[in-house]
């Protein structure tokens, strides 16, 4: 069947290769454009490590068709922050040992980051339920719910701050 | 997990993705937020040959509170349900719902029209749209037809749509008084164990009118004639609850399966109705 053209901007990063609609989102990120940090894990929408942002959605992008993001903006957890310059997110994760065994961190992160954008002060309830979609199989939600709550504390602060 | 493969359309309006179902008969299949259908293609148990994607018809996005009736395209998304304050006003049981519905990465791009149109005893969009006497809007090569909720699902993913046939929006009437979505699932994310449905009316103490339908206890939704009539007219009291539990039980076949034999289900379908009669109740 016929290939088709996709562009996509991953991480600011403008993109256009050939693809088989067919193809999922997560396939393409990582093998043909070498973004491996959206990890595969079930492979049945249900674990969330493979959560990218999708024109400003967390969405499970082993459900997606690569034909269905043609011309979306993507932004991985490549795309929040640096080994150098962390994002708050993962600066949090770091200090509240959110982490774990590490699998489904950039799933976790790049969905705290949309509920963050969304919610900038949410409730422990406010972080759980919007989490629900992501799961951890070393089952340290109560880190990774610590970890997202002090991100919102340090991001309104700084947003205070510059007021 | 990898798809079969396809042939990939994007049209920008209704009568172009109409054409192309029309053309390639039951080889074509429309996908929303494809989020029930590709992993139906994952698992192969879906195989299509032309995937025509709605992402960009325009005229299948938006809600509209009209007077008293609600306007849903079938493009809008369960995240867009939650967010909208004029249907929170005019519908609350929706974004009580919708809330319920799988989790918030599946709910950004899950639509209401891939949840009604899919025919899955396990959806619960299918129940609530019987509960509010909602009306789907079909569109086909001979033109539009509104089909009742009610008379729209025939067995699991057997509907009244025509293959070559659109469902373009949902339609039901604002609601009054008291409502409540129950629903009892094994963790969040989770399709259904059991789910009712209700909108309680008052007038004084005693009930004026009722709605109730309740979700993967068959393979179509259960519009519950029998516990209406129980409640109607009553003062909601123990025993009018116990008779609208008693007609629902009659009403219901459900399934064996992972989610647990056929009496537990009908026992935790009593549970559902009952809260969610109470609840529907204090809020009315
Ligand atoms: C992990 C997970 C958990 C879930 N949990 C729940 C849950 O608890 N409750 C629940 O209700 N759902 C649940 N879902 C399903 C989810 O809500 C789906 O997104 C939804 O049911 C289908 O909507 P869609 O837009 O993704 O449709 P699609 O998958 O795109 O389409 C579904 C079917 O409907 C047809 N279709 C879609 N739109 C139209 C249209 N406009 N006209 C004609 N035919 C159309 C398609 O051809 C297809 O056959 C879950 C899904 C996942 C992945």
């Amino acid at each position: 069947m016929d290939k088709m053209h996709f562009k996509v901007t991953v991480n600011g990063k403008q993109e256009e290769l050939l693809v088989e609609p067919r193809e999922l989102l997560i396939h393409v990120l990582r093998e043909k454009l070498g973004v491996t940090g959206p990890h595969i894990g079930c492979e049945t929408s249900h674990c969330g490590a493979c959560t990218v942002d999708m024109d400003g959605k967390s969405v499970k992008s082993c459900t997606v068709f690569a034909a269905q993001a043609n011309g979306a903006d993507v932004t991985t957890i490549e795309g929040l922050g640096t080994p150098d310059g962390l994002h708050v997110l993962q600066q949090m994760f770091k200090e509240h040992h959110g982490l774990q065994c590490g699998f489904c961190t950039p799933g976790m992160i790049t969905r705290a980051y949309r509920l963050l954008q969304e919610n900038p002060d949410p409730s422990e309830e406010d972080v759980r339920f919007g989490m629900s979609g992501n799961l951890c199989r070393c089952t340290g939600y109560q880190n990774i719910v610590k970890a997202v709550l002090a991100s919102a504390a340090e991001l309104n602060a700084v947003k205070e701050a510059a007021q | 997990m990898i798809p079969g493969n396809f042939h990939y359309h994007r049209p920008e309006s209704v009568d172009d993705a109409v054409a192309i179902l029309a053309k390639y008969g039951d080889e074509a299949r429309a996908v929303a937020g494809g989020h029930s259908l590709i992993p139906m293609m994952k698992l192969r148990m879906a195989d299509l040959a032309h995937v025509v994607d709605l992402q960009a018809i325009g005229d299948l996005k938006g809600i509209t509170v009209d007077s008293s009736t609600v306007t849903i395209g079938a493009m809008v998304t369960q995240h867009e349900l939650i967010a909208s304050e004029p249907l929170a006003q005019a519908a609350p049981i929706i974004r009580e719902a919708s809330l319920q519905i799988a989790d918030p990465q599946v709910r950004y791009v899950g639509t209401i029209g891939g949840n009604v149109a899919n025919g899955d005893p396990g959806n619960d969009m299918p129940a609530l749209m019987q509960c509010l006497d909602a009306t789907f809007v079909l569109t086909g090569p001979n033109g539009t037809r509104d089909v009742a909720a009610r008379e729209f699902y025939e067995a699991a993913y057997f509907t009244a749509r025509e293959d070559d046939e659109l469902l373009v929006a949902i339609r039901f009437p604002a609601t009054q008084g008291g409502y409540a979505y129950e629903k009892q699932k094994r963790k969040i994310g989770d399709y259904a164990t059991a789910a009712a449905a209700v909108l309680i009316e008052k007038d004084g103490s005693s009930c004026s009118a009722a709605s109730v339908a309740m979700t993967n206890l068959s393979d179509v939704p259960v519009y519950c004639q029998g516990a209406i009539d129980a409640l109607i007219g009553s003062t909601l009291d123990a025993s009018a609850l116990d008779a609208a539990v008693a007609a629902m039980q009659e009403a219901i076949d459900p399934q064996a399966d992972n989610r647990g034999p056929v009496e537990f289900k009908r026992h935790v379908a009593g549970i559902m109705l009952r809260r969610a009669i109470e609840r529907a109740a204090s809020r009315a």
